[in-house]
């Protein structure tokens, strides 16, 4: 091998030897067949959507007349007497990337510290990477909003299931008042309410000692009083984001279980005389779910955004709360990166939604593959 | 399109065509009929609130933070100013920005949808490619960085900027449903009679999606009112005029929530805002039914 790769001539040869070979020939025909499977050209659709949000936001911060870096630029050059060129040299160490260069390198340069996890520095403290600050919000907003939901995709499911075998009864009418009503209602207003009423006027909950992600001072770990705290704290923002989003999966998941139940394999499972627990859990409820999953992903961005309001309201330190605070305060840098992490997350939960839902209905992998966008 | 030609016209007079509907939905969806009227009814005041008050509340620091009483029904704000002013004044401004956003994107997404579905090609994955990247980029953080960068100080620029951010859900559907309309038989004819692409998308097609459209449009007023009223509440929306995001601002801003008296002062914007959007999505769905009368019989 190594005495063939050493002489040019043979590359041709080398390559049709290589093809031959029964390993090799087997690699690529799996790779040939990944390239036109599901997942591949789903993934690289995610891959190009964040190069597309990554290349915008780089422009939009440039180019924007009155952009932040020229705006900063100006302030140090009036301010503090730098020379242009030292101005530009602080700039680009915040900024991560050179404002003397050419816009295409400028932006290869970006694109380059961003692919190695360099974020740029916070403007408001200089000297502390934009990307410590993220790891140490990020994580609370995950947790909450995930926890969020997946207990109203759990529950909504339930609910929605029982008001479908039910139809008709008190039960299915009351629950999809109730599911339309939060489903319509603006999750602030939401937030609001639970605190003038809960913590306010009825004065159940000590919602100021119930700001921030944990109790300052406890020492993190996987201790029984960690624990707690951390769910104490994420309490109020979770049963934010149970109650806005469970009225749509309630409803989604009643509409879905109603048209499998008329489906001919449930009938003929009824036929056979199976339990109606076995028909529930194994025929009805797994099919019925199916489409839910495709929505998973929306609900992910949704909750994601609204995170920034509820957080807010809430105090909760996670990452919709740092966005606002950096607006504030002017932080482009972190701004832009925020920005880049929640969208990339967004991104990052469609793709596991699409994924996960061609794994559990073969149908859809197919379809697109016979060509359907 | 007149007699002459001998078929029967099938054309009633559009109000006809209303009333009977209106008949219909008061019959089979209470609900629904009840979220139109009180469509109407919100919206009529919000939109007359500025003439049965003509002047904004004056601030009197005698009177900061009363509680309800027969001159101030829903008592006062934090520099004494009359709450029931404020929620009459302040959804005119809310209502149009939103109205204005929801029909902007809705014309993107149906002149683009259409478009996509009927030329295909290209035009086809170029569109789709923009739409996928708009659907997944979320909005409202996205609304929130854009308000560093550009001043949201003019109504109709918060507009314009909800606008073109929320048509890629719609546009999907459009595509959808032209892409299986476009097969039909009355298309075909169309083609025939070598009508223009125009007259065939925009004069056979689309009428068909009508009651779809206007659903999705109506959907598209309460999401805007959401990202509208969010962004003055988290005060990325200069502070200026009367409207209810305003109100939520200042109402959360200035403590309106700490105190008993004051409570009304915040949940009148909250319940007015809830209560509009509620109306909205119950009449949205009634339109649903109209839209497939399937639903209607479940």
């Amino acid at each position: 091998m190594i005495e063939r790769l050493e002489s040019p001539a043979s590359w041709g040869q080398l390559v049709k030897g290589l093809v031959r070979r029964p390993v090799v020939s087997h690699a690529l025909r799996v790779i040939h067949r990944i390239s036109r499977a599901y997942v591949l050209r789903r993934s690289l659709k995610a891959i190009l959507t964040v190069w597309i949000v990554v290349t915008a936001t780089f422009f939009l911060v440039r180019l924007m007349p009155g952009n932040p870096v020229e705006v900063y630029i100006h302030t140090l050059i009036s301010q503090y007497g730098f020379t242009y060129d030292e101005a530009a040299n602080q700039a680009a160490s915040l900024f991560a990337f050179d404002p003397n260069q050419p816009l295409v390198l400028q932006y290869l340069d970006y694109v380059r510290s961003l692919v190695r996890g360099d974020l740029g520095q916070s403007l408001v403290s200089p000297g502390t990477p934009v990307s410590s600050i993220l790891l140490r919000y990020l994580p609370w907003t995950l947790f909450s909003a995930g926890l969020g939901l997946f207990c109203s995709f759990v529950l909504g499911l339930s609910l929605g299931m029982l008001m479908a075998y039910r139809r008709g009864s008190v039960i299915d009418h009351l629950l999809t008042a109730l599911g339309s009503f939060f489903q319509a209602v603006p999750n602030y207003l939401v937030a609001i309410v639970l605190i003038v009423f809960l913590g306010v006027q009825l004065g159940w909950l000590p919602v100021t000692k119930m700001r921030g992600a944990v109790s300052p001072g406890l020492q993190p770990g996987l201790t029984v009083a960690f624990v707690t705290d951390v769910l104490y704290h994420a309490a109020l923002p979770v049963l934010t984001y149970v109650l806005t989003t469970i009225g749509s999966w309630m409803l989604l998941m009643k509409s879905s279980t109603l048209s499998t139940l008329e489906e001919d394999y449930v009938t003929v499972a009824r036929a056979r005389g199976l339990s109606d627990g076995r028909i529930m859990r194994a025929y009805v409820g797994r099919n019925a779910v199916l489409p839910l999953f495709a929505q998973v992903a929306i609900a992910a961005g949704f909750v994601v955004g609204g995170s920034v309001v509820i957080e807010r309201i809430f105090v909760y330190e996670g990452i919709g709360f740092l966005l606002l605070d950096a607006i504030n305060r002017r932080d482009y840098p972190l701004m832009q990166a925020i920005f880049l992490v929640i969208t990339v997350s967004v991104i990052g939960a469609n793709l596991l939604a699409d994924l996960l839902y061609s794994r559990l209905d073969p149908r859809i992998r197919r379809q697109t593959a016979e060509g359907e966008r | 399109m007149s007699v002459q030609n001998g078929l029967p016209r099938r054309q009633r007079s559009v109000l006809g065509v209303v009333a009977a509907w209106l008949a219909d939905l008061f019959r089979h969806d209470k609900a629904g009929f009840l979220g139109l009227v009180s469509v109407v009814f919100f919206v009529g005041l919000a939109m007359l609130g500025p003439l049965i008050v003509p002047e904004p509340g004056k601030p009197d620091v005698t009177k900061i933070y009363q509680p309800p009483s027969l001159e101030h029904p829903l008592g006062t704000d934090y520099e004494g100013r009359d709450v029931l002013t404020q929620v009459l004044r302040g959804g005119r401004s809310i209502i149009l920005v939103a109205v204005l956003a929801a029909l902007l994107s809705t014309a993107i997404a149906i002149t683009f949808g259409s478009l996509a579905a009927y030329l295909g090609g290209t035009v086809d994955s170029v569109t789709g490619l923009v739409t996928d990247v708009i659907l997944t980029v979320p909005q409202f953080p996205l609304l929130v960085v854009l308000s560093a960068f550009v001043k949201l100080d003019r109504p109709w620029l918060l507009a314009l900027l909800i606008g073109l951010l929320s048509w890629p859900t719609l546009l999907r559907a459009v595509r959808a449903q032209v892409l299986s309309l476009k097969e039909r038989e009355y298309v075909e004819a169309a083609r025939a009679l070598g009508l223009s692409t125009f007259h065939i998308l925009f004069g056979e097609i689309l009428p068909n999606m009508a009651p779809y459209i206007v659903m999705s449009f109506t959907i598209g007023v309460t999401a805007a009112m959401y990202a509208q009223v969010g962004l003055y509440f988290l005060g990325l929306a200069p502070l200026a005029g009367e409207n209810w995001g305003i109100m939520l601002n200042l109402a959360w801003i200035r403590g309106a929530i700490f105190y008993k008296n004051s409570v009304l002062y915040i949940l009148a914007p909250v319940l007015a805002i809830a209560l509009l959007q509620l109306s909205l999505v119950t009449a949205a769905r009634s339109l649903e039914g109209l839209f497939n009368p399937r639903l209607r019989e479940s």
